[in-house]
């Protein structure tokens, strides 16, 4: 009987595990193993001379468009994260707090989590073009329109005029990223808010708490482990952030400078360099890594039971 | 007592309950009548004060997050003339209902479309299958190094997909499926996440029932099919919608494998299409961008995405925030 349910446990598991064979673990140690070979090739059979070594590494942080992109990946998530995470805290209590109108609130901020990141993104970028020359604007989008200004804010080069600035373009990448972001973080935190136990809101009340000390004392605590995933998820996902600058500035991103490091390993393993790929993956993965590990440490202490 | 009609809100409640106990005590009873009464206005006042910036600031961002797909509905609806006015307008003067058609007749649409369909419809169901043969196992079957094979498993979730994207390029190349279909499928079939969140769920269901089927002389199949199938059905639901999603939103992995426009995906196909009216396409070879053309575009990508939101939505929460539950 033991040696039967031994064998059936492995029949089910078969199609699963030969795929991850295949696909995730060889790959895992396969790219590892690439990151320390100088000059390996995998494209290429036999016989190469490849050496062992961390010039892989050099060679990744040597690459002219490296810094730049570790640079963006870096803003991207110091700056989106908290303020989205802080957004999505203070949107799903406020919507807790409600009764009329709550349902569908809930849907509107629900829906740009159902989006194609492509499509959207080339709504931003739309909304912030201006298409034309400095003296006589064609139309200058509907953000200057909004706001009275006159920026170029994404656009390559308007005719005589000069590119958008870097900064412009990461402020508007970064108000995609947020947007695009919020949904998934106020699904989660509205869920856990629900879910808090509504005794401690009446012991509050019967104490007479106010309002700003029942938020402090009891909803961040309560939501404390849900606060710490989103902040954990989105530090993930935004080291990992690569799409939505392709949305809404199309593939050519090397050449103003808007790419990230996701893009930088997809570059690197189109032009066949596989070793500054892996170098670049590498790196990613050691970022991650380190920064899962410090936030699971600091959530053994902080985060509400 | 005459305040007591007046009182109606809980907030009160807790002043109303004070009060009771002040008036006991009848040398300060008169003097705390009329300080309630200003506590108590003052308090609605305040309430109602908290309420309406909940709504300002509610309304607000609801706008934000809804803009975007306004402004791409009614750009898609623009002519060309109008959309380039320099200031914009907030509405069409006219509705141009043929940039759908135009944006329909960009090469290359109706073979991304059909592409991402059967991409997405081959590659769920075969994931689902593998899904629930490796839940079951995890969940029911026992076999030694089960756990500690499980836990390697939600291990390789922390490791960014890049690490195995570069491998995962060489072997496709190698095994010459560059420019195909399986090489959308075939690497993203295994989802850890997707079997730790059916495992959960077969988890629930009490051992008892598959002792009765063991009885019964049913075998482990059997069981799985008519008892576990069925009670995970709505788990089973959320992951096929959010594979269904994950197929029609997909993009990196095909711009970087498949060059061929004859297998490109929606997504692909809506980034690198050079929208320019047919017109304008006569004219010239190449056109200036007909950004409602591109709009429409937009639309046409987005909707299914939309109906599907509107019909399951039930379903797409419920997987959502399954993945933030601890354990």
């Amino acid at each position: 009987m033991e040696a039967k349910h031994q064998w059936k446990g492995w029949i089910f598991l078969a199609p699963a595990l030969i795929l991850m064979a295949v696909f995730t673990f060889y790959p895992f140690f396969k790219t590892i193993g690439i990151t320390f070979l100088n000059g390996y090739n995998p494209l290429k059979a036999t016989n190469q001379t490849f050496e062992f070594g961390i010039q892989n590494f050099i060679d990744a942080f040597n690459y002219p468009k490296f810094t730049s992109c570790l640079y963006n990946t870096i803003i991207v998530t110091i700056v989106t994260v908290p303020i989205s995470t802080m957004l999505a805290l203070l949107i799903s209590v406020a919507l807790n707090s409600i009764r009329p109108l709550q349902k569908i609130l809930q849907t509107i901020f629900f829906l740009p989590y159902v989006t194609n990141t492509i499509a959207i993104g080339m709504v931003f970028a739309v909304m912030f073009s201006v298409i034309g020359t400095p003296s006589r604007f064609t139309t200058v989008g509907v953000i200057n329109t909004i706001f009275g200004t006159k920026i170029n804010w994404i656009n390559i080069s308007m005719i005589g005029g000069s590119n958008a600035s870097h900064f412009t373009r990461m402020f508007v990448l970064c108000v995609y990223i947020i947007w695009n972001a919020l949904p998934f973080k106020i699904m989660i935190l509205l869920g856990a808010l629900q879910s808090v136990n509504k005794q401690y809101y009446d012991a509050a009340k019967i104490d007479c708490a106010t309002k700003a000390k029942t938020f402090w004392r009891i909803t961040v605590p309560m939501l404390s482990p849900m606060i710490a995933y989103v902040l954990i998820t989105g530090f993930i996902g935004s080291f990992k952030e690569y799409t939505a600058s392709v949305a809404v500035f199309g593939n050519d991103l090397n050449s103003i400078d808007m790419n990230t490091m996701v893009g930088f390993i997809y570059n690197q393993i189109a032009l066949a360099e596989f070793g500054r790929a892996a170098a670049g993956a590498l790196i990613l993965f050691a970022i991650i890594l380190v920064f899962t590990m410090f936030s699971r440490w600091v959530g053994s202490k902080k985060v509400h039971y | 007592m005459e305040v007591d009609n007046k009182v109606k809100t809980e907030e009160v409640e807790s002043v109303k309950t004070q009060k009771k106990s002040y008036s006991q005590n009848n040398k300060i009873a008169t003097i705390t009548n009329t300080d309630l009464e200003t506590l108590q206005k003052r308090q609605k006042a305040k309430e109602i004060t908290v309420k309406t910036v909940t709504y300002v600031f509610l309304i607000f961002f609801a706008f934000i997050t809804i803009f975007p797909f306004y402004w791409m509905i009614i750009s898609s609806l623009k002519t060309d003339t109008e959309y380039r006015l320099v200031i914009p307008t907030f509405f069409p003067h006219e509705f141009c209902w043929g940039n759908y058609a135009e944006a329909l007749q960009v090469e290359g649409f109706w073979r991304a479309l059909i592409n991402t369909l059967g991409v997405a419809v081959v590659s769920t169901l075969l994931s689902i299958v593998i899904t629930i043969l490796a839940a079951y196992a995890f969940a029911r079957l026992k076999f030694r190094g089960r756990d500690t094979l499980f836990a390697v498993l939600l291990m390789t979730m922390m490791i960014p997909g890049e690490l195995f994207t570069i491998t995962n390029y060489a072997t496709v190349s190698t095994l010459g499926w560059k420019n195909s279909y399986q090489v959308l499928i075939v690497p993203f079939l295994v989802s850890v996440f997707y079997i730790y969140l059916l495992r959960q769920n077969f988890k629930q269901i009490p051992d008892e029932l598959y002792y009765a089927a063991k009885v019964d002389g049913a075998s482990d199949f059997k069981y799985l099919l008519k008892v576990m199938i069925p009670l995970a059905m709505p788990s089973i639901i959320s992951i096929t919608i959010l594979k269904m999603m994950g197929a029609w939103n997909s993009y990196i992995w095909c711009q970087l494998v498949n060059d061929d426009k004859n297998f490109w995906l929606i997504s692909v196909w809506l980034r690198n299409s050079s929208f320019v009216s047919a017109a304008d396409r006569a004219a010239s070879s190449t056109g200036n961008t007909n950004y409602p053309i591109q709009m429409a575009a937009c639309v046409i990508v987005s909707t299914p995405l939309f109906l599907v939101f509107l019909f399951f939505r039930k379903y797409i929460i419920r997987g959502v925030s399954r993945s933030g539950t601890k354990g």
